[in-house]
């Protein structure tokens, strides 16, 4: 990829940083900030620079602090980063700290009501009188706080020289067009630009210069939002879900595009039910219901749900029953951190239920990869009749991502083994005079065939039941009849593996150390890989979109030396996994898993290894 | 004296219903429960309900939770899809099955335990969202399968060889289902074959949710005279509010006319018939249903018949306005939209 920053034309101030720092926004929740922010990464965004958001935000609905770190990278680099040159102080309960986290040689703009503890001499500080632009701008009472917040806006746009143009446009895009709100807000970000046009002396570094070479052909967007967009473009038709943070967005964008995209061209009736039920444990019978009824059936939630959703996910996978479950993961048990992100319930997903079981797992990396699960995921529930997890969480979930485009879904839907009336009819001459059964397999990889209720045939039904049955669905408790079907039930999953997606694997030549990672980890493995080529350290790297692993996987590990699996939960959970299935070479796995409700950094990853 | 002519017992053709279907071939596997279960009569009113409506089992599916109560859908309409749940969870199955299919008639069988302990929660939701199914509770106020526990149901102060006695007061389920605004609440006993007949029959026709609370005396372990879900007790104390006939949207009303009768036309165009015993039982009236139902509580009484009835009230599947077709047979051209709708959204972004 060739990358163009056109060259600084302004006035010079000696080594000035272009396209190539952080700038952390701290504010308080619910104070509107996060227009203001989004209003910065899109411009900055459209300008053609690699950026990345990220929002650590409470568990709160209004008043506790707040932090927005975005990202430049003229390289391309998009993962989360440690180090603070631009802060933006408009929280006086955390200013003092803030303040302090600036690396030498940063700059401090700040609400100028709010005291500066310890005056460094090491960073430059910028005041912005929030309160008498807002008070100039004669606004009523209401309107005021939310509008405070484009004061940072316009005096970072005179600072860092963001194109005007392009944060107009932002607002008007984020206010989908309506005047008012789109003037109200420009009217303050000009104002604070004016003010610091006039106040301010420019003699700081850090400054954004229009690029190309990066952001054409991608996109700007959330995993949730993508994810939906997914489940829309996959033929969802039924989806219940039970509100949860970080995953109460897929639920709700669903609604948003399918009221838009799926009525029927005549009628205007709605090709889909979405159902906003009493608890998790409702929802996944709703899905699981519809999914047996024949309908593509989804829901989506965070840990806590999954914990809910276990009798009726083992459930699916003993009686057999397609499903779609997304885990927009959080971190912890119970409440934990709900507004962090981790990759903490991978073993829970894979082995929810009681009882023997072992659930495809699908893991996207990004948002362009969460379209994409959206739609394979319903294939995999259908062609296997059984529950599929997709593991999101909330970094790829509720932060906003440069992502590649969407590619529209060129294969035909996968309903599975399905057998209408006439199929039931025939069923005995083309299986060798076989009867079917509903949990009988004819074709060899553990498979049986469904009818679906309302099939008009006198044979078609059967009793769906927890208990033990027969290949022909009939109650047995009989040792035999059991056996035979967990056995099947794993020949089932051993197909599994043959069609869940495969690994994607970067191997580098001469590298003795490889990589195994997953999910949102992807940017910060990137970055950590090219910091230790700068040291000498050649690496390759896999990256797991789906349990159960593949032979792809396998080959992997027995190429390199040491295999360090890197994972964002502090039990290693991928690791435990890999150990088990490969466990004649465990000994070249090593874990790096670390869990602190953050996005892994490539630095620390780097540490990890090079160490 | 002429020779009166006689009869050779000729074979008699089998009765066959609308759909030219006998009986039997509503039957479903032989039931495993005890002899003399109460649940079995409910089956066989089922059975006979559904073979003289000419239901197309086809078209008819089965719920239950867990418990006693739930195995009996195995036990009639051998041709209909089944789904036996998990405990408690019935409602919420039978609601993504529906939906998924609107040309589906449900029949959900839970019991006391299944439906107002553990499963108290999504019962009420179901009621609350109306969805288009007959909810029969086969009530023992006994747990069965776990060898006897009392269930919240069981009467205050009742007496059982294991648990002892039981200081609660029990849960009414048709003053619950009033709670949660059901359209359709009765009560009937498993020993009074014909007015349940003609409840089922009711229940398959109304467009909403019907709750059906059939007592249904547990043989084995709550048969005891005191007991209010006993045969005894229920043969003696039964109260019918009127006297029930349901007239299927096939065949005209030819009921003779009485001052003290009220018709109940559904919403298929089949008509309920009471003949009042208390000629102020108006079923429409809620606040009348609510006394009604607590009064027979604090009496001990077992009161039966159809307490309320809202038949127009939209349904669950209503509500959600989807297409005619149901969801489980919409096919990729309905459900995924168009490549260029894809750019379009992207662009939006």
């Amino acid at each position: 990829m060739s990358v163009i920053v056109q060259e600084p034309q302004t006035e010079q101030v000696e080594q000035l940083i272009v396209n190539d720092f952080n700038i952390n926004v701290a504010t308080a929740n619910g104070s509107g900030s996060q227009t203001s922010n989004n209003m910065l990464i899109r411009s900055l965004y459209k300008m053609g620079i690699p950026v990345t958001g990220k929002n650590l935000f409470p568990s709160n609905i209004q008043g506790l602090p707040t932090w927005y770190n975005i990202r430049l990278s003229k390289e391309g680099y998009l993962a989360r980063r440690e180090r603070v040159e631009i802060m933006i102080c408009m929280n006086g309960a955390t200013v003092a700290e803030d303040m302090e986290s600036v690396v030498p040689g940063g700059i401090i703009l700040y609400d100028d009501t709010l005291p500066i503890a310890n005056h460094r001499k090491d960073v430059k500080y910028y005041p912005m009188p929030v309160r008498e632009l807002v008070k100039a701008a004669n606004l009523p009472y209401n309107l005021q706080r939310y509008i405070a917040n484009m004061v940072y806006v316009g005096v970072a746009a005179y600072l860092l020289e963001i194109e005007m143009d392009e944060i107009k446009d932002a607002l008007a895009w984020n206010f989908g067009g309506k005047t008012k709100p789109i003037e109200l807000n420009w009217s303050m970000v000009t104002a604070a630009y004016e003010w610091a046009k006039t106040n301010l002396t420019n003699d700081q570094p850090y400054r954004v210069r229009r690029m190309t070479g990066f952001n054409e052909d991608t996109l700007l967007v959330d995993g949730n939002t993508a994810s939906a967009m997914g489940a829309i473009f996959a033929g969802f038709t039924f989806a219940a879900w039970y509100p949860i943070t970080p995953s109460t967005s897929i639920a709700e964008a669903l609604a948003d595009y399918a009221a838009k995209l799926r009525r029927d061209p005549e009628t205007q009736k709605a090709t889909y039910a979405i159902v906003q039920a009493e608890d998790e444990l409702a929802a996944i019978g709703m899905v699981m219901g519809a999914g047996w009824a024949g309908a593509r059936a989804m829901t989506a939630t965070s840990g806590p749900g999954i914990s809910l959703m276990a009798e009726f996910v083992g459930y699916g996978y003993f009686a057999e029953i397609p499903a779609v479950i997304w885990d927009v993961q959080r971190m912890g048990p119970s409440t934990g951190l709900p507004t962090r992100t981790s990759q903490g319930d991978l073993l829970a997903a894979h082995t929810l239920g009681h009882g023997d079981g072992r659930h495809p797992v699908l893991i996207p990396a990004d948002p362009a990869e969460c379209f994409e699960m959206a739609g394979t995921a319903f294939d995999l529930a259908e062609r296997l009749q059984t529950p599929v997890f997709v593991l999101s969480d909330l970094d790829i979930g509720m932060n906003i991502w440069i992502t590649r485009k969407f590619e529209y879904p060129e294969k035909p839907l996968d309903r599975g083994k399905v057998l209408s009336a006439e199929e039931l009819a025939k069923f005995k001459d083309e299986h060798n005079g076989q009867r079917w059964g509903r949990y009988l397999d004819v074709d060899g990889d553990g498979i049986p065939y469904r009818t679906l209720p309302g099939t008009e045939h006198p044979a078609a039904a059967y009793f769906t039941r927890g208990t033990g049955h027969t290949e022909y669905a009939t109650y047995s408790e009989r040792p035999r009849d059991w056996e035979n079907n967990m056995l099947r039930l794993l020949r089932k999953f051993e197909t599994a593996r043959k069609l869940v997606p495969a690994p994607v694997i970067d191997e580098a030549p001469g590298a003795r150390i490889g990589i195994i990672s997953m999910g949102s980890n992807h940017p910060a493995v990137i970055e950590a890989r090219a910091r230790l080529r700068e040291q000498g350290i050649e690496s390759s790297y896999l990256r797991v979109r789906a349990l159960p692993i593949n032979e792809d996987v396998r080959a992997f590990v027995e190429k390199y030396d040491t295999v360090y699996v890197v994972e964002n939960n502090r039990d290693g959970q991928l690791y435990e996994i890999l150990l088990v299935d490969l466990h004649e070479m465990g000994y070249k796995l090593v874990s790096v898993a670390k869990c602190d409700g953050l996005p892994l950094s490539a630095r620390w990853i780097t540490e990890q290894i090079a160490k | 004296m002429t020779a009166t002519p006689s009869r050779t017992p000729a074979a008699r053709a089998p009765k066959l219903n609308l759909i030219g279907l006998e009986k039997t071939a509503y039957k479903g596997a032989d039931s495993t429960l005890c002899n003399g279960c109460g649940h079995d009569s409910i089956s066989s009113r089922i059975i006979n309900a559904a073979w003289e409506m000419g239901l197309k089992q086809e078209k008819v599916v089965k719920f239950s939770g867990i418990g006693c109560s739930s195995k009996t859908p195995a036990y009639f309409l051998g041709m209909s899809h089944g789904f036996n749940s998990l405990h408690g969870r019935m409602p919420s199955v039978a609601t993504g099955a529906l939906v998924a299919n609107r040309t589906l008639i449900g029949i959900g069988v839970s019991g006391d335990g299944d439906t107002a302990s553990i499963g108290i929660g999504q019962f009420k939701h179901m009621v609350r969202r109306n969805v288009p199914m007959v909810y029969i509770v086969e009530n023992n106020g006994v747990y069965g399968l776990t060898k006897g526990q009392f269930s919240a149901t069981a009467d205050q102060g009742q007496k059982l060889k294991y648990a002892g006695t039981n200081p609660y007061m029990p849960l009414d389920i048709c003053l619950e289902a009033l709670a949660a605004n059901a359209t359709f609440v009765a009560r009937s006993f498993a020993g009074d074959a014909k007015q349940l007949e003609a409840l089922l029959k009711a229940a398959i026709a109304h467009k909403g949710l019907a709750v059906l609370d059939v007592i249904s005396p547990c043989v084995t372990f709550n048969n005891h005279d005191e007991s209010t879900k006993s045969y005894a007790f229920g043969k003696e104390n039964e109260t019918p509010l009127h006297d029930l006939s349901f007239v299927p949207s096939f065949e005209q009303i030819e009921i003779d006319e009485y001052d003290d009768e009220t018709e109940v036309q559904l919403h298929d165009g089949s008509w309920l018939v009471l003949k009042k015993l208390d000629e102020h039982y108006d079923p429409t009236d809620k606040h009348l249903a609510y006394r009604t139902l607590e009064d027979a509580r604090k009496q001990q009484k077992l009161l039966t018949g159809i307490f309320y009835i809202e038949p127009e009230t939209p349904n669950f599947l209503d509500i959600l306005q989807m297409t005619d077709t149901p969801l489980a047979h919409l096919g990729e051209a309905q459900t995924r939209p168009s490549r260029a709708a894809l750019e379009k959204l992207m662009a939006e972004l």
